[in-house]
């Protein structure tokens, strides 16, 4: 680390790295009830909407203290629900449009304060909005022997009873989440659950307007959240992993900040943390879509290649079998060669499939070399790959002897589609086939149907 | 946003009969000040599988949700199993419509079914292994035991609509409100759900099913409430099944009777009875 960037120092960029990540934690936590509860946006007000609590917070103690400021920002957290639900309450306000209007003026309302305490109080409007974590180290205090920033107890308190809050009432915040109307029938009080999630995302958009400020707390709340989305299908899963992610994020974010202005040759000494953990946070949800093992770009097109592969040996295996059938008792050779295959037609790509799905058949010993003069290119069936190519050759039947039955398929049709169908090998469907099997020993073009 | 009402009634005043699963009387509610169901009068006996039947905005859901202190009401009073809504929430069990939650929500299919326990587990405890073995159980009953672990995205429309029927079961509640847990599922699973709801009968509870398929109504039921924004006949089966009735409740709409709601939804007074 001190290798790669000049200017590296533990007892500083150390622990900028250890607040954002704190911060970035305690934001995924509600982050991820928003995201799944499909009120990402909400965050986005509500990290506006705290502005005035700050404000009023800074106001009544005059110091930057952060006791106040969580108060004050979880009043107006709540206030933001509230009046949304009042404007919406008096009839033909849009929800989407109530919040909007509630969220601004909260917002404005807390500038203005802002403005009018900077003066009075050390407080610079342009931290407040972007951030000011590269002075929060500078800030220390002792606790339990050790010399460390002042935000980090009081971060690490923040987070440890957010964690708490959820983990209390876990119960109670998944039923809201998920189906309110139950949960209210069950008597789970959905609204008092609401509440207790806006209080939970106004104390991170509190901690977070130290680290990042609070225009871009935003980012904490959602992108760390719906890149867990992502690569996780249960909830407390995808909390832990966003937090994880919230890390990550962290650490990439302020170490990009250092080195990325330099690969562009930018004469700057500025860095902010704050923007390239944002940026660095959003990278990280496109590695999550392209990696995501469920919807994920690289996994679809891995296994769409696989799958490709795959029908490739099958196909080879089904040859072989074909012609050791059409061969026996006249002598032939029982072998094939490659260059037999695909008639010319497919070209370079289909034979290049080909030979690496013969080598790869060779490699699992279903096939071996044949002829007077072995060649990698000529090839017969081994006794391994006879029963593999049996099972095959059923599945190809059983889907022929079906296409003709249930589904009135014409006979000359069959063998293209069988073709497809003989490659899937979903252990249900597999099954279901397998109780085809007792309407007939043959196919609709009167070959047996062999036992594996 | 349920409005929790402070009755000043007695538990149960001599409207209502405390023999009764649910008893409504007087009962009207209102959206945006706009009635949708007016001067509700209904007994539902104990021990019946009733089905609720009318044409689309007659109040169907509405009925369930205002007995379940979901919607508000103008006026009128309810009583479930005999006493207020508040006292026997425990004993209620209730499966709204498959539409009306995010199935993309990260949870299995058994997480799903322990949230029918979580009031018997109560606040700020956490699900054990014997709740979840109770949840497994309800699963298998619908037969979906296999899939307890699956995300509920990728179950099948049916087999989603089984997952809430076995939240429901694992409930063990003595009234059941179901809207509509035969929308668009296969034939199979809808004989399936018919069985486990007739198995629920015939341990003595009360199952109300909001019910769109009237070819299927006469079969399925013992017991019929035909309901367009006001009562239309209820009772026995056999009794309320007619052609008048269902002539009364879907040939057409009492045109006055809506205008007049419309009017009430648009009019600026706080007047909300006439």
């Amino acid at each position: 680390m001190t290798m790669l960037i000049a200017d590296w120092q533990w007892g500083y960029d150390g622990w900028i790295i250890v607040i954002t990540s704190l911060v970035a934690m305690t934001c995924a936590i509600p982050g991820s009830l928003l995201l799944v509860r499909r009120q990402s946006m909400l965050g986005d007000a509500v990290s506006h909407a705290v502005l005035p609590g700050i404000a009023i917070g800074f106001l009544v103690s005059g110091t930057r203290d952060g006791g106040w400021m969580l108060a004050g920002a979880i009043v107006a957290g709540l206030a933001t629900g509230m009046l949304t639900q009042f404007l919406r309450g008096l009839g033909g306000v849009d929800r989407g449009a109530a919040l909007g209007v509630v969220f601004t003026t909260l917002f404005a309302l807390g500038l203005v304060l802002i403005v009018q305490v900077a003066d009075s109080v050390d407080l610079d409007p342009s931290c407040v909005l972007y951030g000011q974590v590269e002075l929060a180290p500078l800030d220390v205090v002792v606790w339990s022997g050790i010399e460390m920033p002042r935000a980090v107890p009081w971060l690490l308190g923040v987070l440890v009873v957010t964690f708490l809050i959820v983990q209390v009432l876990w119960k109670e915040l998944l039923v809201a989440s998920f189906d309110p109307a139950t949960a209210a029938a069950q008597g789970a009080r959905p609204n008092l659950m609401q509440q207790v999630l806006m209080v939970l995302v106004a104390a991170g958009c509190v901690v977070a307007f130290e680290a990042v400020g609070s225009i871009l707390v935003v980012s904490l709340l959602v992108a760390p959240a719906a890149a867990a989305r992502l690569v996780t299908n249960r909830l407390r899963p995808m909390m832990l992993v966003a937090m994880l992610i919230g890390i990550v994020a962290a650490i990439g974010g302020h170490l990009s900040a250092l080195t990325v202005p330099g690969w562009l040759a930018l004469e700057t000494t500025d860095v902010s943390t704050s923007g390239a953990t944002a940026v660095f946070a959003t990278f990280l949800v496109v590695l999550a879509v392209l990696a995501s093992p469920q919807q994920g770009l690289f996994f679809g097109v891995f296994y769409r290649l696989a799958f490709r592969f795959r029908i490739a040996e099958e196909d080879l295996l089904g040859v072989l079998y074909r012609r050791e059938v059409e061969s026996r008792g006249l002598g032939q050779s029982t072998g094939v060669h490659l260059s037999e295959l695909g008639g010319g037609g497919p070209g370079l790509a289909f034979r290049g499939i080909m030979r690496f799905a013969a080598i790869r058949l060779r490699w699992r010993r279903f096939v071996t070399q044949s002829g007077l003069i072995p060649h990698p290119d000529q090839i017969q069936l081994t006794d391994a790959g006879r029963s593999r190519a049996t099972v095959l050759i059923r599945r190809h039947r059983l889907w022929e002897l079906y296409l003709a039955g249930a589904a009135a398929i014409p006979v000359d049709h069959l063998h293209a589609t069988a073709m497809d169908l003989e490659h899937l090998a979903n252990p249900e469907l597999l099954a279901s086939l397998e109780a085809e099997a007792a309407k007939g020993e043959r196919d609709p073009h009167g070959r047996v149907i062999p036992r594996d | 946003m349920p409005v929790h009402h402070r009755h000043r009634n007695p538990p149960i005043g001599p409207e209502h009969d405390p023999h009764a699963a649910m008893s409504i009387h007087d009962v009207t509610v209102a959206y945006h000040r706009r009635p949708v169901l007016w001067d509700l009068d209904l007994d539902i006996p104990r021990g019946v599988l009733a089905a609720v039947v009318g044409p689309n905005g007659a109040g169907k859901s509405t009925m369930i949700k205002a007995c379940l202190d979901l919607v508000p009401r103008v006026s009128g009073s309810i009583r479930l199993l005999g006493d207020e809504i508040a006292a026997v929430r425990g004993r209620i069990g209730y499966v709204p419509q498959r539409e009306t939650v995010d199935w993309d929500f990260p949870v299995s299919a058994l997480d799903v079914v322990c949230m029918g326990l979580y009031r018997k587990i109560g606040w700020f405890r956490p699900v054990r292994r014997r709740h979840r073995d109770a949840a497994m159980e309800a699963l298998d009953r619908v037969g979906l035991a296999d899939f307890a672990d699956r995300q509920i995205s990728r179950l099948s429309g049916g087999q989603q609509q089984r997952v809430f029927l076995a939240r429901a079961l694992v409930q063990d509640a003595d009234l059941y409100f179901m809207d509509e847990p035969f929308a668009s599922v296969d034939a199979a699973t809808e004989q399936a759900i018919l069985e486990v709801l007739r198995s629920l009968r015939d341990s003595g509870r009360t199952v109300i099913v909001v019910h769109h398929d009237l070819q299927t109504t006469r079969d399925y039921f013992d017991w019929l409430v035909l309901l367009n924004t006001r009562l239309v006949a209820a009772g026995r089966i056999e009794e309320t099944w007619t052609q008048e009735n269902l002539r009364a409740t879907y040939g057409g709409r009492l045109t006055l009777l809506e205008a007049a709601g419309w009017a009430m939804g648009t009019a600026g007074s706080g007047q909300i009875r006439p």
